[in-house]
């Protein structure tokens, strides 16, 4: 099974956010260990929100709004996609992230395609030719 | 009332899944820091499970500590202590340990320091080396590894593999006997047997990946699901050893094969070949993880490895768009390579249909009638329908209806039969149409 886990770092200011050595440190040695673990597939950090935008579809047509975005509480500072045998395994890998009170990491269960059934398998299947690969060699 | 003590129940339950959870993560860790100390992996990981069994029965009432692998491994260490104290055995070994020490303290040597280093990393590459020594069964080696590197229990083994606990649990026993009694050391090798020490940790977990692989019905997640621990055993181990050029092929090619799982089963069930696959279902992160494991071996100067050389072809499969857009030259050329490596009448059947799609059905046939005569895929149905296929390419269709009837009488598998069948129908019907 596959989980992401989003950090909400929960900073309050974020535009003038700057994190120490130690806080530095200690993600990397969290993240270290996700991958001497052999269960990180990927992770990334995430601008401040001020670089972003949220689009809303009132009426059912977009509307842009550019960031920053006040609501420190719902601003997702990045993610992780690892690879656990059970929830369990995944929240005890979220227990373990070096974070300061405020904030937040939540687990969530990545769909595969044999969750859905066989219809949905279908209409799932956009094209048979996939993008190409960026990493190719 | 009932309430009550069904939530007691379910509460119960869940402290046991998050205390699984951190056994999972921490058992291997705890095993291989124990076996340093005894010098005794068997006994080491019987120690482990009295501080699980000491952790299931703490944890619920005290919540999960904070470090929940020191407070497993002071258990372990203190069990061991105990024991130490009443088993004469151990003692003497202890003393025996202890005479070493003082021997390297007096000769100086550096290995001092590296024994007294916390890092964990050379404990827990020990502890691989150790459970895929050869001196044991290679069932033996697959289930030591599950249970002491991947956290499996002996009832999850005994599922994964479709035999009977006993069986596991009796394997697990005697393979503790069989290292203790070749008193086989708990440590990496560094000589001139590590690359075969090595092979034969990697034969160990393409194994597992490969039962998991090869279990086509998906009723019982654990059978996949060795994929998964497999695909983490290769990444622990690229970890510990980022240096091995076969480990990163290695873990490369499982990287690749597990991407396309989703694509390999048709909606009732049935195998789907690798030309005839959905490609869109292919999993994009894992073939970018694979490309980049691939290149890591590559840059080593692994790249004629045969796990490199196999995940290569992999590879080649993986970069064509369409089944239309494969390079089958290179697969040929790869294909040419794997074969001089690793002799295998399957490599060379693969090989001459590489060959028959770069070169033309005759130079493909060519191949395929010199491994005809040399009689070692007799019985083996995928000769005589790959031969089929290349004779009615060349509009020799008298000759390839026989084949795909050949074929058609060898195979076991119903769907596969109707459709050699059914090649073989229009093969007569073209003959007959000339």
């Amino acid at each position: 099974m596959r989980f992401m886990m989003f950090i909400y770092p929960g900073i309050e200011d974020e535009a003038n956010w700057n994190p120490s050595a130690e806080d530095v440190a200690a993600m990397t040695a969290y993240n270290e260990k996700l991958t001497q673990a052999g269960v990180l597939l990927a992770l990334d950090g995430l601008h401040p929100s001020a670089e972003g935008a949220r689009v809303t579809y009132p009426g059912g047509k977009a509307k842009v709004t550019d960031g920053p975005f006040a609501e420190a509480k719902e601003l997702i500072g990045g993610y992780w996609l690892i690879q656990a045998k059970s929830k369990e395994e995944a929240v005890e890998w979220a227990s373990r992230c070096p974070c300061t009170e405020g904030a937040v990491v939540e687990v969530r269960r990545v769909f595969e395609m044999s969750d859905f059934p066989a219809d949905v398998q279908e209409a799932a299947t956009l094209s048979s030719t996939p993008p190409q690969q960026t990493a190719s060699a | 009332m009932g309430d009550a003590s069904e939530d007691r129940t379910a509460g119960a339950a869940a402290a046991r899944r998050a205390v699984e959870a951190v056994w999972r993560i921490e058992s291997a860790r705890v095993i291989a820091g124990l076996a340093r100390l005894l010098r005794d992996v068997g006994l080491a990981e019987d120690l482990a499970q009295d501080a699980l069994v000491a952790a299931l029965e703490t944890w619920p009432k005290t919540g999960v500590p904070d470090n929940p692998g020191a407070w497993l491994m002071a258990t372990g260490r203190r069990r061991a202590i105990d024991l130490i104290r009443r088993n004469r055995r151990l003692e003497d070994k202890q003393q025996e340990l202890a005479r070493d020490l003082a021997i390297q303290l007096a000769m100086g040597s550096a290995d001092l320091d590296a024994a007294l280093d916390d890092d964990i990393g050379d404990d827990l590459l020990s502890l691989i080396f150790t459970c895929c020594h050869p001196v044991l069964s290679t069932e033996a080696r697959v289930a030591l590894t599950l249970r002491m590197l991947g956290g499996l229990t002996t009832p999850e083994i005994a599922r994964a593999y479709l035999v009977p606990e006993s069986t596991v649990a009796q394997r697990i026993v005697r393979a503790k006997r069989t290292l203790a009694e070749a008193h086989v050391p708990f440590e990496a090798p560094t000589g001139a047997d590590r690359t075969d020490r090595l092979g034969s940790v990697l034969e160990v977990v393409y194994l597992i990946f490969n039962e998991g692989y090869s279990a086509t019905a998906g009723d019982d997640w654990l059978r996949p699901g060795l994929c998964e621990d497999a695909l983490r055993f290769g990444r622990i181990l690229a970890g510990l050893t980022p240096r091995e050029p076969e480990v990163h092929g290695l873990v490369a090619l499982m990287e690749i094969q597990a991407s396309r799982t989703a694509a390999r089963i048709g909606p009732s069930g049935e195998a789907v070949l690798l030309l005839d696959q959905d490609r869109a279902r292919w999993d994009q992160m894992l073939i970018r993880r694979g490309l980049a494991a691939l290149e890591r071996a590559q840059d080593l100067g692994g790249a004629f490895g045969p796990y490199a050389l196999q995940a290569a072809i992999a590879a080649c499969h993986v970069r064509a768009r369409t089944a239309a857009d494969t390079d089958w030259e290179r697969l040929a050329a790869l294909y040419d390579a794997l074969a001089q490596l690793a002799p295998s009448p399957v490599v060379q059947l693969n090989r001459a249909v590489a060959v028959s799609m770069a070169f033309g059905p005759q130079a493909g046939l060519d191949l395929v009638d010199v491994l005809e005569s040399d009689g070692t895929l007799d019985g083996y149905h995928l000769l005589p329908s790959v031969r089929g296929d290349l004779l009615a390419k060349l509009g020799r269709l008298d000759e390839a209806r026989a084949d795909f009837e050949r074929a058609a009488a060898l195979t076991r598998n119903t769907r596969e039969r109707d459709l050699l069948q059914q090649r073989a129908a229009e093969c007569a019907r073209g003959a007959a149409g000339h």
